[in-house]
Order: structure tokens, then sequence, then C-alpha cells
């Protein structure tokens, strides 16, 4: 029951190749970071691997996912730029339960208040809309999720705030982390195994 | 002196936004409209029959546009015809942007096949001339009411659907739709709730620009001969059978429909371009 790219490759276009054959594999339950400078692929590894893209080369093997993919992707994947991942005419309640119904509980543990539920996209900052988006994603068929710069806009208390919840739902329920980022002191302190990429 | 003009062009330019002109335009259409039908209804069937004794009967206060060959009031003909051209118009306009909403959602959500073909069906349509079109599917449908009707529907929708289908796969590609697909949501309900909501203002402009488009077509097609039953009076009636008394100096028989014509279609087709320029900046060419 593991998250596994095989041999994936990548490039845009006629470009150059931003990686060629990489395998990657994410256990239930682990939590691994993945550092590289920009531009050198991450987003784009990030993508294949929860079925945005389709690898050039390669394969991508997650269990549970349908073959055409449809119905709700056992693999989640947070975006870096929040206000893009939420339709801007919806208020946060539709868009918070489009996928599943979260409870009350998640939704204080990741500081969301309820008088946001009202709001649209534009009345909230992109950290109050980061942590919609987290949990949204958060539904009860996630098995691995992939959190691409999740923090980076916030603060380092929300941030705290955040990743104790995040980590907190992953090791109960033994969700299987990729955490994409630029910050090495974040990678080191909260992940069990760190890769460089690029 | 020069500089001062300007100037003055200028604030009175700003006193009228873009705005106000398309609220005026839009209040002025909904008052000739109004007119038009209310019209059509307080004049009756009256000023229809034949009274050959009023034949030929110049512009006077008892006869405001006249009377015909036949003694009948051109006032009422006018009002009348001008109502049926826009119900017809407005069916077919509206028909059209459903047509158009359906094609473009279709080709945008159903895969590449889908839109492939849909995209063929878009050219195939548009590399023939509307008119032609038009005559075509009216002579196979019987000609009459329902058979304009149903031509206007079905040659209309090719350029509203290729804008509609293009937004529409702009929106497909951006991140909350992907992300909607990943949380399980179908294509039907993607278009539906996330797509048809952005599109709604593009098929509200498309359905105003459309309306002058289908009623011109409509008068032409009936003036051509392949319309409605002459019995019934249709604006391209009117002015197909006036053209046999113009050379006899009776003028009205033409100038008063053609302009009643020319007002609707342009009062529509302005309200459409204000609201074409305030929904979207870029401009959508249909």
């Amino acid at each position: 029951m593991q998250l596994e790219g095989r041999a994936l490759s990548w490039r845009y276009g006629n470009g150059p190749w931003l990686f060629q054959n990489y395998s990657i594999t994410i256990q239930p339950g682990e939590v691994v970071g993945l550092i590289g400078p920009s531009g050198c692929g991450k987003t784009t590894l990030g993508r294949l691997l929860a079925g945005y893209s389709k690898p050039l080369t390669g394969e991508v093997k997650v269990p549970g996912r349908a073959r055409n993919h449809t119905g709700y992707d056992p693999v989640q994947l947070i975006f870096q730029h929040p206000e893009r991942a939420v339709n801007p005419r919806w208020r946060m309640a539709k868009t918070l339960t489009e996928g599943w119904s979260p409870d009350t509980e998640l939704l204080e543990s990741l500081g969301i208040k309820e008088e946001w539920l009202q709001r649209y996209p534009n009345e909230l900052s992109g950290g109050e809309l980061q942590r919609c988006c987290i949990a949204r994603a958060l539904g009860p068929n996630t098995q691995f999720l992939i959190a691409d710069e999740m923090t980076t806009m916030l603060d380092a208390v929300t941030q705290a705030q955040i990743w104790h919840t995040v980590l907190h739902h992953a090791s109960v329920r033994q969700i299987g982390l990729l955490v994409i980022s630029h910050d090495h002191a974040l990678v080191s302190r909260i992940c069990t195994r760190t890769l460089t990429f690029g | 002196m020069n500089r001062t003009s300007t100037l003055y062009h200028d604030r009175r330019h700003r006193r009228w936004n873009e705005r106000s002109r398309t609220f005026i335009s839009a209040i002025l259409a909904l008052i000739l409209l109004a007119s038009i039908g209310i019209g059509s209804w307080l004049l009756g069937s009256s000023g229809l029959s034949v009274q050959l004794e009023n034949r030929n009967l110049a512009p006077s206060f008892l006869h405001l546009f006249g009377t015909d060959w036949l003694g009948r009031d051109m006032l009422s003909r006018t009002v009348k015809g001008l109502w049926l051209s826009i119900r017809v118009g407005l069916l077919g306009a509206a028909c059209s942007v459903i047509i158009a909403a359906a094609m473009g959602l279709m080709a945008a959500t159903l895969g590449q096949t889908a839109d492939r073909i849909i995209s063929w069906l878009i050219d195939v349509f548009l590399s023939v001339p509307h008119l032609v079109m038009l005559i075509l599917i009216a002579f196979v449908c019987g000609g009459g009411l329902k058979g304009i009707a149903i031509g206007i529907m079905l040659t209309h929708w090719p350029s509203l659907a290729r804008i509609i289908r293009a937004e529409a796969l702009q929106l497909m590609s951006t991140d909350y739709v992907l992300v909607a697909r990943k949380l399980g949501s179908s294509r039907f309900t993607i278009a539906m709730r996330h797509l048809a909501p952005h599109l709604l203002p593009q098929l509200l402009v498309g359905l105003l620009v459309l309306f002058p488009h289908a009623v011109l077509h409509e008068a032409a097609i009936t003036f051509l001969g392949l319309g409605m039953s002459p019995h019934q009076p249709a604006i391209g009636i009117i002015l197909s059978e006036s053209m046999r008394y113009l050379s006899t100096g009776m003028w009205w028989l033409a100038v008063f429909p053609g302009l009643g014509l020319l007002l609707t279609v342009r009062a529509f087709d302005k309200l459409g371009n204000h609201l074409r320029q305030l929904v979207d900046p870029r401009h959508t060419h249909l």
C-alpha cells in the first residue's frame, strides 16, 4: 500500500529534461522531505505523483486510484498558491465540503473560524485560504498528501500550528506525506527522510 | 482654444461612462420592446382587415403610417409584424444560446474526441453562409413560423459555441477545477457548478448579440418568400410586397416598416455591444 513513482521523466516541450528515470516511494505514515533549488522540477514531480499530469515515461502506482482517474483520489495535492485552488465565486462553506464534510474538530485544530465559511475567497487572506485547502484535502479516503510549499506564505507560529495538526492527522491515520520545500530547517525538523532533488 | 475644446469633450465623455451608456441603451431597448408588445396587443386585428374604401392613403392623423393597396392600416401591420419578428428572433436566439452552451461545455469536459467532433461541427456550420443554411433548413422543415424558428436555432449557435468552448477549456485547466476532479466531482458536476456560472455573462451577451442577427435573418428569409405565409403580417412580407408599389410613389409602405426594423435591430445591437465591452474588455468577437 505504498505510493510509488517508477522511472519517471518529464520535460516541457522540447526543453531540457527536468528529471529522467526518477523513482520515488512513499510508505503510509512516512514523512518524506523533497528539497531542491527553484525550477528543478519539484512541483512537476508532485503533480505527476498526484495524477495532474501523465509522466512522459514510467508510471505512478497508487493503491485505490481508479484507472480513468474518476472518484476521490487517494493522493491529494496542496498547492503553493491557495487563491488559485479555490473557485472565486464559491463561498468557503461550499469549497470546504466539495469532496467531503470536515468536522468542526478538524476545522478548529486548523484554526478555521466559523465566520470564514460564509465569506468569498477574496475576503480571506492567503494563510486563511490555505488552511481551508488543507481541511478540504484531508478527506477520509486520503492516503497520501503532497504538500507543495504549503506553509511558505505563513508566519512561523501559524506554520507550526498547521504542521502540528497535519502531522497529527498523518500519524493517526497513517497518511504518507511528501513535503516539497525550500526550507531546510522545516524539512529537517518534521521529516523522517529527506530527498535532495535536482 | 483648441485645448479647451478637447478638455470639454473629455469631461463630457467621462460623464457618460460605459456602465451608464449600457444602462441607457438597456432602458431604451426595453421601452421599445414594451411599446411594440403592448402596441401589438392594443391595436387588435381590426387594422388588418381589408377596407377597400381606404386604399392607398398617405400618412395622416387617422392612419399615422398610411394604408396599403387593400386599405389595411400600415401602423397595425408594422407593429404586429415587428412583434412577430421579435418573438421569432428571441426564440431562435435563446435556443441558439442553449445549443452553444451545451456544445461548448461538452467540448471542454467530455475529452478530446468529443472536442474534435464538436470543433469539426462548428467549422462545418461556419463554412456555409448563414442564410443559405437557414433557407435549406427552413425549406426542409416545411417553411412557416416553425421552419424559420428551427432554422435560426440551428444556424446561429456555432460562433458563440466557439467562444464558450475556448473559455470553458481555459477554466478546465485552472487549479480549482483540477482539484475538483481529484476530489471526485464528475464531469457533469464540474460543467454545471464550476464552469456554467463563469460563462453566464458570456451567454447573456451572446443572446443580445444574436437576437438582432436572428431578427434580420428572419426578415430576410421572409422577404425572399421562403418564410411565413403571406397572410401573416411579418416585416419581411410587408417589405417584399411594398416593392411592387414603390414605383407608384407609395413610399410609406416601405419606409415605416423598414425604419421600425432598423430601430429594433440597432437598439439591441447597441445594447449587446455595450454589454460585451463591460463583460469582456478584450472584446469577444462574435
